[in-house]
Parts: C-alpha cells; sequence; structure tokens
C-alpha cells in the first residue's frame, strides 16, 4: 500500500516536494492544520524561509503536533529550512523550532544567493550521485552519537538520518530525481508496518 | 563540479518564497520588524513607491549603505530594485551582496528600449508584467521571478487583479489552443514560439509569479493568492500603515490561510488604518508606473 504523506503547507516549496513524492509512489497532500497531521505516515517539512514556517507553526500549535506525530514512531523529512526546523541547536543562539534531532545546524552557511549552487552529490545508501541543489543552504555543523551522517560535500554534512528522522541541506524537490523521496517513503512504509505488527 | 547561477538555483530560489510575503523596507528597523512578522523576505528602498510618487523626478537605485544596513540585521533574503534597462546598477547591486534584483517600473527607466540581458548574472531578476506577453518576454531575458505590476504606491488593488486575471485568462487561452495555432500566437504575442509551448504543455508560467502594486490589506493579499498569486509583495501598503507591526503579520498570516475566512476576519480586526490609497482614475497618464516596460 502506498504511504500517506504530508507536506507541512504553511511557506515554501510544497507542490514540488508532493509531485516528487507521488512520484516516487507516495500518496501526498499538503497540511495546513494540526488535526490533518492525524491520518499520515509520514510528514516533509519543506524547504522556504526558516524564520517564517517557525513562527507559523508556533502559532497554529504545530510544535507540538508534531513532537507528537514523532512520538508515535512517525517518520519526518526535512529540507533545508526543514532541516533547521528539525534541529535540536542552531547555531548563533537562535530559538530550535522542533529541537528533535540531535544536530547544530549552522543558517545560511554557504553565503548569500549569489554563492547558491549545485552539484553531484554521493548519498549513503542511494548507489549513484544525485543532482543537488543548494540555496542559501545551512548545514550541520555536529551530530550527535546517534545521527548517521548520510552525505558530505566539501567536509561538511548536507545529510543525515536519526532513526525515523531525515534530514537534507539541499532540494530534491527541485529535480526530477525521486531516489531520496523514494527513501523517505520507504522509511514510512517500514514505520507503519512495524505499528500494524505490534 | 559546482555551478553557481544556474537557472535552477536561480528559478528554486523564487520557489522557497512561495506562499510568503516580500515587505518593502527603508532602514534596518523596519527590516527587522518585516522579518519578526514573518516576511520571507526584504525589499531594500530609499523610499517606498507612495513617496517615490509624492518626490516626483527621477527615481534610482537606492544608496548601498541602506542594502548594507538591511543585510546586516536580517537573515531572510534581501532584495533592491535596479532600473529597467540600468545594468551598471544591477552590477552594484550583485556586488554588493543583494540576494535578488528587482528591475523595476517603480525606478524611471534608464532604458526605452532594452531591459537587461539578466541571464548574464548569477543573481537572480525578478520582474514586472502586465500581460503574458510581457511575462514570457522578461522570462527570455532571464528573469527567474515574475509579479504583476499592478499600480504600486496606490494602496489600490484593482491593477494587480486586472493584471493577475489577464495573465491566468491567456494562459487559459494558451492551453485550448491547437499545435499548430501556437505559431501564430507566439507572433501576437510577441514571445518565442518555445516559451508558448512549455505554457501550452504545462498550464503555467515557467517561473514563480507573485502579486504586486497595490496590496494594502491582508484581504488583498488572500484575494491574489485566490487568483492565482504563489505569494504577495507588499510595497507602501506595511510601513504606511497605522500600526506597522500588526499589519505585517495580518498580512503574512492572510496569505498562508488565504481560504480561511474566519482567520481572516480575525487577524483584520483593529489594525487601524491601512494607507490612504488612490483612485486609478485619478492618475495622470504620466503617473502610472505600469505603462513603464513593454
Amino acid at each position: 500500500m502506498a504511504p500517506k504523506i504530508g507536506v507541512l503547507a504553511l511557506q515554501g516549496a510544497v507542490a514540488e516536494h508532493i509531485h516528487s513524492l507521488q512520484s516516487a509512489g507516495a500518496e501526498a497532500v499538503p497540511v495546513k492544520r494540526p488535526e490533518e497531521l492525524e491520518a499520515l505516515d509520514g510528514l516533509v517539512i519543506p524547504g522556504g524561509e526558516s524564520t517564517t514556517i517557525g513562527k507559523l507553526m508556533r502559532k497554529y500549535g504545530f510544535i507540538e503536533a508534531i513532537r507528537q506525530f514523532h512520538a508515535q514512531g512517525k517518520p519526518l523529512f526535512g529540507t533545508c529550512a526543514g532541516l533547521i526546523v528539525l534541529a535540536k541547536e542552531i547555531e548563533g543562539g537562535e530559538e530550535a523550532h522542533l529541537g528533535l534531532m540531535d544536530m547544530t545546524v549552522v543558517r545560511n552557511a554557504f553565503g548569500r544567493q549569489r554563492e547558491s549552487f549545485e552539484t553531484e552529490l554521493d548519498i549513503k545508501g542511494i548507489d549513484e550521485p544525485i543532482r543537488a541543489v543548494f540555496i542559501r543552504a545551512p548545514l550541520i555543523g555536529r551530530v550527535g552519537p546517534g545521527v548517521d551522517v548520510l552525505s558530505v560535500y566539501k567536509d561538511e554534512i548536507v545529510a543525515a538520518r536519526e532513526g525515523s528522522l531525515l534530514a537534507a541541506s539541499f532540494h530534491p524537490e527541485l529535480t526530477d530525481d525521486y531516489r531520496l523521496h523514494a527513501y523517505f517513503a520507504d522509511m514510512v512504509r517500514e514505520a507503519a508496518a512495524a505499528k500494524t505488527q505490534a | 563540479m559546482l555551478e553557481t547561477g544556474t537557472s535552477r538555483v536561480k528559478r528554486g530560489m523564487a520557489e522557497m518564497q512561495k506562499g510568503g510575503v516580500i515587505m518593502d523596507v527603508m532602514n534596518a528597523e523596519q527590516a527587522k520588524i518585516a522579518e519578526a512578522a514573518g516576511a520571507t523576505a526584504v525589499m531594500a528602498l530609499e523610499r517606498v513607491p507612495s513617496d517615490i510618487r509624492a518626490a516626483g523626478g527621477v527615481a534610482r537605485m537606492a544608496d548601498p549603505t541602506v542594502l548594507e544596513e538591511v543585510m546586516k540585521v536580517v537573515s531572510i533574503p534581501v532584495m533592491a530594485k535596479a532600473r529597467i534597462g540600468h545594468y551598471v546598477e544591477a552590477r552594484v547591486l550583485e556586488a554588493l551582496g543583494a540576494d535578488y534584483i528587482d528591475e523595476s517600473e517603480v525606478l524611471t527607466p534608464a532604458d526605452e528600449v532594452f531591459h537587461i540581458d539578466k541571464r548574464e548574472f548569477t543573481v537572480p531578476f525578478v520582474c514586472g508584467a502586465k500581460d503574458l506577453g510581457e511575462a514570457l518576454r522578461r522570462i527570455q531575458e532571464g528573469a527567474s521571478m515574475m509579479r504583476t505590476k499592478g499600480e504600486p504606491g496606490t494602496g489600490n488593488i484593482v491593477e494587480a487583479v486586472r493584471h493577475m486575471r489577464l495573465i491566468t485568462g491567456q494562459i487559459r487561452k494558451v492551453q485550448s489552443l491547437s499545435k499548430d495555432e501556437l505559431y501564430a500566437e507566439a507572433k501576437n504575442l510577441g514571445v518565442p514560439y518555445e516559451l508558448l509551448l512549455n505554457v501550452h504543455e504545462t498550464g503555467k508560467l515557467p517561473v514563480v509569479n507573485f502579486a504586486a502594486g497595490g496590496v494594502a490589506t491582508p484581504s488583498d493579499a488572500a484575494l491574489m493568492m485566490h487568483l492565482g498569486a504563489d505569494g504577495v509583495f507588499v510595497g507602501s501598503g506595511i510601513f504606511k500603515s497605522d500600526n506597522p507591526e500588526r499589519f505585517a503579520r495580518a498580512i503574512v498570516e492572510a496569505t498562508t490561510h488565504y481560504t480561511d475566512y474566519k482567520l481572516i476576519a480575525e487577524v483584520s480586526k483593529n489594525l487601524g488604518a491601512p494607507m490612504k490609497g488612490i483612485e486609478i482614475s485619478k492618475l495622470a497618464s504620466h503617473e502610472r508606473m505600469s505603462d513603464r516596460g513593454w
């Protein structure tokens, strides 16, 4: 059965994630209200502006709702701004948003927009390199012992996984390569299957 | 191989702004208010459009210190305006580190024939359009984001509505044409056939399209989202209102939840007076900024 995955639709690249998830064989819907999480097996927090998304999450009660969603073992996938939202710590003393994933992120780590770039990137668990688009991207400065580093670019961590949490600095939703979304859909499928058995 | 300034990187940056509100600011203090209210980017200016109207004379790129001051205090992207065709102003803004350049009719055009060759730049550009032909011409020149022209600095939404409806209506028409009819339509619109074919196949512009030029209230922002805008620019609307902070927050929320009328009602309460606004028919033809560019 196709896993049902939501895309947090407060601001950012929502339609692109929905398209990529559907292309990867998942059912995908936008999520604007916390109560819509109940029907879902997994959630993507998209790229956008993390300050805007964080503010709107607080305003509409998403922080607690997503923490509970996570406590039920349901997977979360954050890209770019979504990665910042997942992190336990943001460098520079800015208040963490969800504070779930044991890592410290550095915002706008590669510079301003003129320094934004795309490149080939190797990712652990995916056979061939993928085309990764970095836009005013954050990087992962520190990871805790339970975090598995999935990708490194020029000595900096740009993708990682901690149990049911997946995070990437770049934008897999901006290309026609759906393998990272398929990877996440597999995580969601496995988590849902484990739950049914239990 | 690392590649900067690719079309995916430039258009992708605009994708990340979707569902957001980009606010005009004139100094660091206003920029902080905009960021705190949830703006996805700010446009650093010396004067907002309504002040440009009032002042008259030639409107140019802002003093670089305004841009620098704003970039220092916010973590969100900072945009800046260059005059139509003034590619040196654009190069200066790029050198300063602006994240997006608006080749804008709000400023006095520097060239009456040629727009900036935007493909040559690493920094992405946003441009205004009144209709589909204009939008596709700007995209052909390398614009990575579009917006309606509306009528800036008027606080009157009517022109932005006209432009958005016209563009979406023209897109629907292009979709309904047969492929062999597209050649003549490309000639009618004055646009390259390949771009028109892309619109025919996808039913949308190949780049993000925001609303701009006259958004003054939360309901105005929500209306533009209904009409198909990917997000909104608010120029004079915020810092010419009685309570900029509350106004800014209310417009952000109304843009996110544009179909939730109860929420829009709630955020619209006791906002104080919006900017005064101008009836479009009271503008002389030389005062209409939307007629600049082609």
